[in-house]
Parts: structure tokens; sequence; C-alpha cells
């Protein structure tokens, strides 16, 4: 038996949910007659158009770039034509500036080929995980090659791959560690060759032994004297993949509030964007699809499947069979940090990593409370704050005052609303505490 | 709270064994005006009405499991009003009230029906070490507790009435002892306290710095000499179980952060072996809760949780 790597503080125990697609391999989606690009898929500057409207454009295209700040280029999935320059549906704001392509159903799919990448300078590297248009696919959406350069002042020494997948009912990570697992490993390498160093653990939470088998191998077979890549199974318990809980877990360093994981002298990137690295580097092939999960009880057929970025939520729903009698809340990610969305015309983007069809069996509706003061939500925050202090500042009109209880700290994981047993609208309270308490 | 509801049905139950059918009407009687009150109060104050809760019930449950069964059940409606309107509504609003409702209503009523509150004790129906004893020295009906016995008569007495040795210990822990109607049976308090305590309702932390403290000070000051105090029937009697498990801990009341509800726990411990030994009452647990209530948010503002990892640099 392996011993099990866990963060110590706080955490919760949701429904795991994932036997729903943990099984099913990843399934390639036909792309679809029209794919709507937002500009602005990661955190930093949005893209500006490269394309005129009515201009062709071939697979893997640049489409957008950012001139200014931070950010990596945008490419055409597929060979087409631009339709329009427009506005879509966006799951978090309302709608956001995109490019939408028509799909010339007729070309033929670029065909890539492994090149070799161990003869070439780390900054030849860097600069096409930049131009592949790579960004931190797990979720938070930062630009990569800006997380494979990190501040000098502190040496790395630690890669964490993570592939905890701690959120209930996504299997997207999973079925990228067991259906391509020497892609991983190898992107692994890709990246401590990028970052000078030798050492790279993967944390895979404990409910997936087919991965953690398959991952071992794969890193036993994978490493040489000059990396060494190694898997630690982790302790299942939410969140055990935010970076910081996972950094804990695996090396047992503290990354302190406010600050990047380099303080410590890690660099922890996910497991499906190591794949995705592996893509851009080995085969020369930008950041254009994403394995996304669709599960729930609200959809017909839950699957794993392989789309291009820009399908719209609605043309999965037909492609699947449809939603599923009792659907009453569609959530864009995992159940516990994803956001509701209204409108199934949301695009695909490089950070989806779930569209879950959730049922009123599956939902929690019960209208919230007074706090009871119970203090479960105490116990239950990685990050040791008072949620329920937050959440009653909040309700007082006095949101801007809650710095002091480390509201920049809270990471919205949502574990303090998971447990309280008035269902109190914790995460919200802290959203909107935040943005008072910046504004200040 | 439906849970902390059926926990509390056992020892009701064995209490109707002990006492007869009227502690299920008072308690019955007390149920009802809590729930009666909370909705009324709520409407009144135009809050949203909560009794769907389950949280009114537990509070008359409570309530009627610490007087005496052989009271008039009026005395529980006047109980209900104190606890639910004043003390709950009033004195704070739902998780604002800072004192336990249960045990406003309890110190309410013996401050107003002295006599009714300390006498109208019941013996229990059957056969039993205890009922040799109702025909000596006590009136039948006006029973005192053991503790008070203890107190008042003093220790030949009190073994002359409830036994001694393990026959003793065994009395209390089954419950055939005369006392308020829920706080009889340790075993089923016990069984109650241990069940809410393995599905996560609430932490060991509260009801065992309570009960620790309780033990420990009866043993080291609270016999003839020091270290003589008899911890185990500290523990069983005077309500000391129910108080720890399902008083004490009450969300609400209590401090919310673990280090503080050790802290709050031995202060209650501590208070309630000081109110028997010293003080005029010997269920002492009561007023205990009710004085540390008011100090959990001090105890919350000692102790804060531990941050994940403090900012580069200290803090701002
Ligand atoms: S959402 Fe924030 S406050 Fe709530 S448990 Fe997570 S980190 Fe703590
Ligand atoms: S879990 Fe909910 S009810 Fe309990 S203290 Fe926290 S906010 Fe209040």
């Amino acid at each position: 038996m392996l011993s099990l790597f866990t963060f110590p503080q706080g955490g919760v125990h949701p429904p795991e949910k994932k036997e729903l697609t943990a099984n099913l391999q990843i399934e390639t989606m036909p792309v679809p007659d029209e794919l709507e690009i937002i500009l602005g898929q990661h955190i930093g500057a949005p893209c500006t158009p490269t394309v005129a409207k009515r201009a062709e454009v071939k697979e893997g295209e640049m489409i957008g770039q950012v001139t200014k700040g931070l950010g990596v280029p945008l490419h055409s999935p597929v060979a087409g034509k631009v339709k329009d320059l427009g506005m879509s549906v966006h799951p978090m704001r309302t709608s956001a500036p995109s490019i939408t392509i028509t799909v010339d159903h007729g070309a033929v799919p670029l065909v890539y080929e492994k090149q070799d990448w161990e003869s070439q300078e780390a900054k030849e590297l860097l600069a096409r995980v930049h131009d592949a248009g790579i960004i931190g696919i797990g979720g938070a959406g930062f630009p990569t090659h800006v997380k494979l350069s990190p501040p000098t002042d502190n040496p790395i020494n630690t890669l964490i791959l993570n592939g905890a997948e701690c959120e209930p009912y996504i299997t997207a990570d999973h079925r990228q560690m067991v259906e391509h697992v020497t892609e991983v490993v190898e992107g692994a390498k890709i990246i401590l060759k990028i970052l000078g160093i030798q050492k790279c653990i993967i944390g895979i939470e404990n409910n997936k032994p087919d991965a953690i088998a398959a991952m071992i191998k794969a890193a036993k077979e994978g490493s040489t004297s000059r990396y060494l890549v190694s898997v630690n199974a982790l302790k299942v318990k939410y969140p055990q993949g935010s970076e910081k809980q996972l950094i804990q877990a695996v090396t047992n360093r503290k990354v302190p509030a406010f600050a990047l994981p380099s303080a410590v002298g890690v660099v922890v990137q996910n497991v499906s964007t190591a794949r995705a690295v592996y893509d851009a580097v080995a085969l020369g092939k930008p950041l254009c699809e994403k394995v996304v999960t669709i599960s729930g009880k609200g959809i017909t057929r839950p699957a794993n499947l392989l789309v291009k970025i820009g399908t719209k939520v609605s043309d999965i729903v037909a492609y699947l069979g449809g939603t599923a009698p009792g659907l009453t809340k569609v959530v864009m990610g995992g159940p516990m940090m994803g956001f509701a969305i209204s409108n199934l015309d949301v695009p695909v983007t490089k950070t989806t990593s779930a569209v879950l069809f959730l049922t009123e069996g599956e939902i929690d509706t019960r209208p919230h409370s007074q706090c009871i003061r119970c203090g479960w939500c105490l116990d239950a925050c990685p990050m040791g704050l008072e949620p329920k202090e937050i959440g009653i500042y909040v309700e007082a009109n006095r949101a801007e005052d809650t710095e002091p209880l480390g509201v920049f700290e809270c990471f919205e994981c949502g574990s303090c609303a998971y447990v309280c047993p008035a269902k109190r609208p914790l995460v919200q309270f802290i959203r909107l505490a935040k943005m008072k308490a910046k504004r200040k | 709270m439906w849970t902390v509801v059926a926990c509390l049905v056992p020892p009701l139950i064995m209490s109707v064994f002990v006492f007869g059918i009227q502690t299920l009407l008072i308690t019955a009687v007390s149920v009802i005006s809590c729930v009666a009150v909370e909705a009324a109060s709520q409407k009144m104050l135009g809050r949203a009405v909560t009794i769907k809760d389950g949280s009114a019930v537990i509070t008359g449950m409570l309530l009627a499991f610490v007087i005496p069964p052989g009271v008039s059940p009026l005395l529980p409606i006047l109980a209900a009003v104190m606890a639910i309107y004043i003390g709950k509504h009033i004195l704070g609003g739902i998780g604002y009230n800072f004192f336990n409702p249960a045990l406003l209503g309890r110190a309410f009523l013996l401050a107003t029906f002295p006599v009714a509150m300390t006498s109208a004790w019941l013996p229990p129906l059957q056969d039993g070490a205890i009922l040799k004893y109702l025909g000596t020295s006590i009136d039948a009906v006006s029973t005192a507790t053991p503790l008070a016995v203890m107190k008042e008569h003093g220790a030949a007495a009190f073994t002359q009435a409830f036994g001694s040795g393990s026959s003793l210990y065994l009395n209390f822990f089954l419950g055939w002892r005369p006392g308020c109607i829920g706080e009889t049976s340790a075993l089923l308090i016990l069984l109650g306290g241990l069940f809410l305590i393995y599905r996560g309702y609430t932490t060991w932390h509260i009801p065992v710095s309570v009960l620790g403290t309780i033990a420990l000070l009866t043993w080291v000051v609270g016999g003839k000499g020091y270290f003589t105090g008899d911890p185990l029937l500290a523990v069983m009697s005077g309500g000391a179980l129910l108080g720890a498990f399902f008083m004490a801990n009450d969300y609400v009341t209590c401090p919310t952060n673990k280090k503080s509800q050790i802290v709050y726990g031995i202060g209650i411990g501590a208070l309630t072996v000081l109110i028997r030994l010293k003080g005029g009452y010997p269920e002492g647990i009561c007023y205990a809760i009710l004085l540390m209530n008011p100090l959990s948010p001090v105890f919350d503002g000692w102790f804060k949780p531990k941050r994940f990892a403090p900012p580069l640099g200290g803090d701002k």
C-alpha cells in the first residue's frame, strides 16, 4: 500500500460522483459548423484579432495576439472563414468579444509529426510554449510560459504535476493520465528542461487507481539520469488540487500568503497542461482543443469529450442526445468552484474542464438562513479563515472592512459553503467582500 | 437538527418508564409552546418564520428535560415564552442570541416558582433501592434529587437512600432515581451524545472539557478531605451529562473555535462544581452554562484559527 499524501488543515469530502464518466474513453466530437473563439481566454490582457472579417484561415493559424501585457496568442482550431468579429456569451461576464469562424468541413485536417526537442535550448522550448498559446488549462488560465520563467531570486527545485482532480464529477485529467500517459510524462520532461531542474512529482488522488498505476509505470520508464519523475498518491480530500494545498501535501512546504509557489522552490502545472506542452513542443501543435467532462444526470449521455476550443455548449448537448428531464442547473466547471450558466450558447474555452447538467436531486436548493455559529466553516476552511465572520460583515454592510479577516487569502474553494448547515452563500459573500475591500 | 431530536427521544421514553406518563405531557406542552412562541415571535417581529428547522423543538425538549416531572404543565408554557421570545428573539435573534434559551427558561422558572422547581420531584415508579428510601426520612412527593440529599442530609442519609457501591452507580447509570425529566438516565444521554459526535453534529471538545473538569475538581475538593470526592457520581448526577452533551455545546451560544471551546468547557465545569459545593443550588450546571454563554465571543476573540501561512514579511 502506498502511503497517502495530504494537506492537514481543513478540507471537506463532497460526494465524488465521478463514476458517471470515469471509465469512458475520451471521445472526439465532430467539429460543429461554427466556432466562437473568445478573445480573452486567459488571465491577463485579451487578444486583439489578427484576422479580418471574411478572411480565410488555416487550421492552427494565429488569429489573435496580445499586443500589450501578459498573454499568449490565439489560434484557429480549424480551417474556415472568419464570419464575424463580434460578441459571445461568456460564462462569467455576460458577454465577451470573440471571433466566429465558419468551419470548412472539406479541409484536410493537419497531421502533426513528432520533432526532436531534447537537443534544443530551454529558451527555444519556452518560446514554443508561448507561441502555441499554452495556458494553465486546469482552471485559472495563467499563461504557462510566465509560470515557467519564475523570478530568479528563489531557486526552483521541484516541479509538481497536478493530477489531483479533486472537484466532483470531473474526469478529464483522469482520462488523460490513463490514455495519454507517455505524452504527460514527456511533457513533464520538457518542462523540467525549461526550468533547468531534475525532479518532478505527479500528485494524483487515490480515487484514480488506474491513473496512478499507469503514471507510475510511465514515470519509471520515462525517468533517466537527467529527469526524475515520480508519483505521489494523494488522499481523497477537497481541495487537494488547490496549488497551495497540493504543494504542502507533496513537499510539506507552505507557500506564504500572496506569494507564488516559486517562493518555496516549486512550480505547479496541471497534468493536462503538461500534455498540451508536449503537443506544442514535441508536435508543434498549438492549443486549440480541450478534453471536457460532460456529466450529471441532466444530460442524456455523459462523456469525456475532446472538443475544439470555441465549440458551443448547445452543440455539445445536441451531439450527446439532448438534456434529460429534471435538468435544473448547468454549471461550467466543477460543482464546487464552477459557475452556473443560463445560456447554452457559451463556447468552450481553454480553461473549461467540465460542463455539468445537474438535476434537482444533485443540487441543494434550500434557501439560506441566518448563521447559527456552528463553526463548521472554520473547520472546513483550508486557509484557516473565518468564513462566517466575513458573511456577517457583508450582511451588515461592512464588506469593505473584511481585509483583516483574510478575504484575499481565500481562493473561493467553496468548502465553507459546502459544510454550512444554514446553506449560507459564503463564496458569494466573499466575492462581494473582495470587490468592496479592493475598492476601499 | 432532527437528529438531535432523535437523540433526545430515548431519554424521554425512559422518563415515562421512570416517572410516568406526565413527563410526556410536560414535554409535549413544552415543545408545542416553544414552536408556537417561535412562530408568533417571528411573525410579530416581522422576521421569516423558521419553525421547520427543528430548533424550537429541541429547545422545547431540553426545557422539559430540565424541569421536575411533578410540576404543573402550565409552567413550561411560561418558560417557553421566556426562552423563545425573550431569550432567543429579543436578545439577539436566530444565531445572535447569547443565552441558551432552554436554560434561560429554566432559570426563569426557578426564580418565579422556586418551590415547585425544587420540590416537585417524583419517585421512580418501580421498586428499587430508592423506593425503600421514600418511606423513610422525607415526604414521598417532595423527594429531593440526589445531590440535594447529599448536601442537606449528608453522605450517610445519601447512602441509605440510594444504596452504595455498584448498585448506586447502576441506578444512576440506568436512570432509576429522582431527578428532572430528562436527566436521569446517564446511559441514554451518553449514547445520544456519542452518536451526535460520531455523526459530526458536535465534537468532543466541549463535553469532554466540561465533564473532565467536573470529575477532576469534584475528586480533588468535593469530598470530606482532599482527593476523596466521587467523580463518577458527580458526572452522572445533577444534569451534568445532559448539560455537557446537549446544552453547553449549543452552536449559537458556545464559542466556534476549538481552543476557545475547551477554555469555555473548563469554565463551565469549574463553575458547576463551585455552585454545587458553595452555592445554594445543587444542580449548578444550568447557571454555569448561562454564566459562560456571554463569554463565548470573548474566548473566540482570544483564539483565532491558524491561518494557512502569513504573507512574506509579516502582516502589514
Ligand atoms: S472558499 Fe475561501 S473561506 Fe471558504 S473554505 Fe475556501 S478558502 Fe476558506
Ligand atoms: S458553517 Fe454556516 S452556520 Fe456554521 S458558522 Fe459557518 S456560516 Fe455560520
